[in-house]
């Protein structure tokens, strides 16, 4: 991947595949690391799965046998000396509190530091691609942070509007990139 | 600022055209965004066709959605046009360029871009 956000981007929908509710979707940044952090609410991964998650062969996708994306972002973590960890809770033991969070650290000033690139239009990308989930967006930098809630969209909005509809998106990119400006992040 | 006040502004707007949406969209416009589609350079592709789609005046006829892997991950970015009662058109390593193209010529115009589907890829 050329940019981390499309890592986000790619690892945020399998927590759409997942049937998740909620996806938060975390940027923690201080001088030296970034720490990429992805949660949900949705159906987990067995323990047997998440053994073999990180491993290429090992994939949900039925039009061929590989996945790479999860291995992919823990291979741009390492890469920088940084780490990377998946965590989830499968429905079948975990009835009330089932889910997944995947966190990867990166050092910043490595020369293998993939770019964050575009971060906008992933959240944006997510939110056309799914308009009926919620996805809470954090973006934290030595105090500054940048935020996004669907949910809190979805009450100005009412039910009859969704969030995919040109005029809301249009708006969407616009109110982040007014909060990237005012914390110059 | 991006106030939320602009947000309710737009569901006011909105109050008596949403209805309208439902149902319609003869096109349906089906972007690949797997993993192989993503590192290929599928989200800007999307965000051409998801703008160029509102900005052609065109929303109540295309609808823009994606999809998982369609199994040709060689020639991401795939972009798939389905038309009730046409046979569906598979354009291939596509670019925002040629999404711009494909909305003028296919989505307005009505005549697929040959040259950029499978047909003439392989």
């Amino acid at each position: 991947m050329k940019e981390l956000s499309l890592n986000i981007l790619d690892i945020a929908k399998n927590s759409v595949k997942a049937g998740a509710k909620l996806c938060k979707i975390e940027i923690i940044e201080d001088e030296e690391t970034l720490t990429l952090r992805i949660s949900d609410d949705g159906c987990g991964m067995t323990e047997e799965f998440l053994k073999n998650v990180t491993d290429p062969f090992c994939t949900t996708r039925t039009t061929r046998a590989v996945g790479l994306g999860i291995p992919l972002l823990k291979l741009e973590a390492e890469q920088t000396g940084g780490s990377f960890k998946i965590e989830s809770r499968h429905e079948s033991k975990y009835p009330d509190s089932h889910g997944t969070v995947t966190q990867a650290t990166f050092y910043k000033n490595h020369i293998d530091m993939t770019p964050l690139g575009d971060v906008i239009s992933s959240v944006v990308t997510l939110i056309q691609g799914d308009p009926q989930m919620d996805f809470e967006f954090v973006h934290t930098l030595s105090g500054r942070e940048i935020r996004l809630d669907t949910r809190e969209l979805r009450e100005v909005l009412g039910d009859e509007v969704p969030l995919d509809l040109p005029d809301v998106l249009v708006w969407i990119r616009g109110n982040l990139e007014e909060q990237y400006r005012d914390a110059s992040l | 600022m991006k106030s939320l006040a602009e947000l309710a502004a737009i569901r006011a707007k909105m109050k008596d055209r949403v209805v309208l949406r439902e149902g319609q969209g003869d096109i349906r416009v089906v972007v690949g965004m797997a993993t192989c589609g993503i590192a290929a350079g599928a989200r800007p592709v999307l965000s051409a066709f998801v703008e160029g789609v509102a900005s052609e005046g065109l929303s109540d006829k295309v609808t823009v959605t994606q999809t998982g892997c369609i199994g040709i991950c060689q020639y991401e970015p795939v972009v798939e046009v389905f038309e009730s009662g046409k046979e569906k058109v598979t354009y291939v390593k596509m670019t925002a360029d040629k999404a711009k193209e494909v909305i003028e010529k296919h989505l307005k115009g009505g005549t697929p871009v040959a040259e950029y589907t499978i047909g003439q890829n392989q």
